[in-house]
């Protein structure tokens, strides 16, 4: 609201300016990352998922539920780490150098900070996403398709090509769609690989030019993309209403391989979960050897007090309004209820310190008036009421991440068809039984992904929380990045490690659900 | 039972008195890391009994937080690592002016702000660090001689996001005008071995590597580098040059603090000023970030002296930002992304 209150604001003379010099660059600069993560992180995701879910071969188990791994590990600690190893006077960049005794001017080693080294770090740590919802769609829908497919005839890749992905498009899609709005709403990475994007272009504006207007009309641009991304997710959530009459989930039988590619299958399944999770975590651990002890240190444990306590917080409070948006969605699916839902749902696309200074000010605001009227009224001094707070903080992050709980709340809810509440009535049963018996047990697997997702997110939340926290209060997010923006890199392992160390606990759980579905149970 | 009472009666007065007493603080708004302040702040606390309190951020982020909270905002005082950012916060009105004779005799006339409004409380250098293998200092005089076709492939640099680029153009705007400073900026681009990337260190690796032969950095950084045992042998193997030493000086710029306009704790926001620019403060500072010391007499680390002495700009640092948004602009027009 903020933002698109300033679009209409008189504009000076730097909107012409941007518009004239580097506008163009961070239209350019958007849609090319957005494009190469797009495409990479759908290849790894859906790959991977069509592997695991269909082939046999070594290590499949293990590597199924592997490849959340790197959900755990912020982008910005990812681009930290690949920085510091591939950097031109890194170790990897210098070994070659000195084993081949190159010319350090001639040598075309790929620049690590560039369009291209964000596309890679950016797809490796969220490919998981779309992973997770193809992987869905192959374990609940697809495998009697496929099994019909290959007893049909039909080679191994034709069945992937032609079943395979037809099927699974929705969830697919679904998955690019917050691949995509993840990478609109990136900062760290690409700010620290000095890639110019929308999202850096709007805080060069907004405090290089101190002009917040032009800002915030770079934000509305932006705003563009987003509503582009919600439409291209609305259209795969519409899609997938027709493949929701599949039977009950049958044990697959997979697929036998050569020896030959059953390893390098294996091989190439290892690859993402080896370099987005494996050797920035083996990096971080080496960095942090010599300082273990600073674990047990008060500040540290202050430190993941404070972090876990937030995000459990934060992931328990934002249920509320997302399982209340998916309730209002099922019993009134009216087009003023479906508006609602989406200008509520859009903040994830959103930059967090766009999110945070547009919380900022209204906030700021409520408060001053509050406070206003109550030295009017009473001679009472309220102060800032809520400005300064967790309170502040928490609604920042409902805003960043009510569309991750209820976009999973409501693939949840869709497995309810609305045939089975029909019989339900149909067989006498009230509302309470209905609640007790179809809707409390289907949906406590959603329910625990969607809290586990949130706080996995809040955890590595960074840029709101750096902006809208109270007073002598740190995360392990703000600790890591003032350590590793002053290229403190040692000193930042040990923070980094635990939000990694701590997102790692709601993956093994998510992972464990998808095992359960796997089995039939759901 | 009455004693009881009486006594009860009396303990609550004391407690009453004691929190008053004890609720002495000031809040603080730091854009300066948690480590390089916080050390500070509890010296300052065990020796006055006041309490701190301190919120880090950047400083666009903390200036805009204040600015949406306020009359009501809680901070008492502002510290951040830029003159630029000093004069933004003060051309939103953030800051009230403050009178106080230790900080006007301590500090140099060029390094706070005309109106009392905000006071430097140390200084960096951006210099220019060379391979004394590849770049002889015949060839290298004037951050001005960077945009000679000689250094052709050269030059590494951070990108002009970064507001210590903008501020050193800033000052070249304030001597040269806009157009040779922009022609500068854009010559100075096409010379570059590598797009805009990495912050100081990262300038100074690249440096150290091969990758170019000079760079822009700021002093703290290279002494920071050459304190830490992990990189000190990639620092070593680059050499400071002061620039523009036959004329203006080498561009300095500060860290520095102002008293916000809706501060509660005034007195204690100036005791802390006051001591932030005590010697042992600023020797403080000078040790553990390798940061020139504001107050005169008070000598730099031993790392920063073995740089050497140098002739400092005397630009009054409020004319950077004063300049800064012009200086952005001069980078888009010039290409610096």
């Amino acid at each position: 609201m903020t933002v698109v209150g300033h679009v209409f604001a008189e504009g000076n003379g730097n909107w012409t300016h941007l518009a004239n010099t580097v506008l163009p660059g961070y239209v350019s600069n958007s849609l090319i990352l957005m494009v190469g993560v797009g495409t990479l992180s759908t290849v790894l995701g859906v790959g991977t998922a069509w592997c695991v879910s269909t082939l046999a071969f070594p290590a499949r188990k293990t590597l199924a539920w592997a490849q959340l791994l790197p959900l755990a590990v912020p982008s910005y600690i990812l681009a930290y780490c690949y920085t510091d190893l591939l950097e031109f006077a890194g170790p990897v960049q210098t070994t070659i150098r000195t084993l081949f005794d190159l010319d350090p001017r001639h040598f075309g080693f790929p620049e690590i900070r560039s369009l291209g080294g964000a596309i890679v770090v950016l797809s490796l740590v969220l490919y998981p996403y779309t992973y997770l919802l193809t992987r869905a769609a192959f374990n609940n829908r697809s495998i009697s398709a496929l099994e019909a497919g290959r007893t049909l005839g039909c080679s191994t890749v034709a069945v992937f090509w032609r079943v395979a992905l037809p099927l699974a498009r929705p969830a697919i899609l679904a998955g690019l769609a917050l691949v995509l709005m993840e990478t609109l709403a990136d900062f760290g990475a690409v700010e620290y690989f000095g890639v110019a994007t929308f999202t850096t272009g709007i805080f060069r504006t907004w405090f290089g030019l101190f002009d917040a207007t032009a800002a915030l009309q770079l934000s509305a641009v932006l705003l563009v993309f987003v509503v582009v991304l919600l439409a291209l997710e609305r259209y795969s959530r519409s899609q997938s209403r027709f493949h929701e009459t599949s039977e009950r989930v049958q044990n697959a039988n997979l697929i036998p391989l050569t020896k030959g590619t059953r390893w390098l299958v294996c091989l190439l399944c290892a690859l993402p979960v080896v370099l987005g999770f494996l050797i920035p975590a083996l990096q971080l651990v080496w960095h942090a050897s010599s300082r273990w002890a600073a674990l047990f240190e008060p500040e540290f444990i202050g430190l993941v007090l404070n972090s876990v306590s937030l995000a459990a917080t934060a992931a328990l409070v934002i249920l509320v309004p997302a399982a209340l948006l998916v309730m209002a969605q099922r019993s009134q699916p009216n087009r003023l209820v479906q508006s609602a839902i989406r200008f509520s749902t859009s903040g994830y696309a959103i930059p967090g310190t766009v999110v945070a200074l547009a919380v900022l000010i209204p906030f700021g605001a409520f408060d001053n008036a509050v406070d206003t009227a109550a030295t009017r009224l009473f001679g009472v001094n309220t102060g800032l009421l809520l400005s300064g707070t967790l309170f502040t903080l928490i609604f920042a992050y409902s805003v960043r991440f009510l569309t991750a709980a209820f976009n999973t709340l409501e693939s949840g809810l869709a497995q309810i068809k609305p045939s089975i509440e029909e019989s339900a009535y149909t067989l006498g049963a009230s509302k309470r039984r209905l609640l007790t018996a179809v809707y409390i047990p289907i949906m406590r697997g959603s329910v625990l992904t969607a809290i586990l997702i949130v706080f996995v997110d809040t955890l590595k939340e960074l840029p709101a929380t750096l902006v809208l926290r109270p007073f002598n209060f740190n995360t392990l997010a703000v600790k890591t990045y003032e350590l590793a923006s002053d290229e403190r890199l040692h000193e930042a392992a040990l923070p980094a490690l635990a939000i990694v160390a701590a997102g790692l606990i709601p993956v093994m759980l998510i992972s464990k659900g998808i095992q359960r579905t796997e089995r039939g149970v759901i | 039972m009455l004693s009881n009472i009486k006594r009860l009666s009396w303990l609550l007065g004391l407690s009453v008195v004691l929190t008053t007493v004890n609720a002495a603080e000031v809040n603080v708004y730091s854009a300066r890391k948690e480590a390089l302040i916080r050390p500070l702040l509890d010296t300052f606390s065990e020796r006055t009994g006041i309490t701190v309190n301190l919120l880090t951020g950047k400083s666009n982020a903390l200036i805009q937080r204040m600015k949406a909270e306020g009359r009501n905002t809680p901070a008492d005082l502002m510290i951040t690592v830029d003159a630029g950012r000093l004069a933004f916060a003060s051309s939103l009105g953030l800051f009230q002016p403050l009178e106080s004779d230790t900080l006007a005799s301590r500090i140099p006339a060029s390094l706070r702000s005309p109106d009392n409004l905000w006071f430097g409380l140390s200084q960096r250098a951006r210099i220019i660090v060379y391979h004394p293998d590849r770049v002889s200092l015949d060839e290298l005089a004037d951050y001005e001689d960077l945009a000679d076709a000689a250094w052709a492939g050269r030059i590494c640099a951070r990108s002009s996001v970064n507001i210590y680029n903008q501020s050193l153009l800033a000052s070249i705007i304030e001597y040269a005008g806009t157009d040779d400073a922009t022609a500068w900026a854009k010559a100075v681009r096409e010379n570059m071995a590598r797009d805009p990337q990495g912050n100081d260190s990262a300038q100074i690796k690249a440096v150290a590597a091969g990758e170019c032969d000079v760079a822009l950095v700021n002093t703290y950084y290279l002494g920071g580098m050459l304190s830490n045992p992990e990189l000190r042998d990639t620092a070593a193997a680059v050499r400071v040059h002061f620039p523009n030493q036959s004329n203006r000086g080498a561009h300095v710029n500060i860290s520095g603090a102002g008293v916000t306009k809706y501060a509660k704790n005034v007195a204690e926001a100036r005791q802390l000023l006051e001591f932030l620019v005590s010697d042992d403060a600023q020797a403080w500072y000078a040790q553990t970030n390798h940061e020139y010391p504001v107050v005169e007499g008070v000598p730099p680390s031993d790392l920063v002296a073995s740089f050497g002495d140098f002739k400092r700009d005397a630009l009054n640092v409020s004319r950077l930002g004063a300049r800064n948004a012009e200086a952005v602009q001069a980078f888009d027009n010039a290409g610096w992304e």
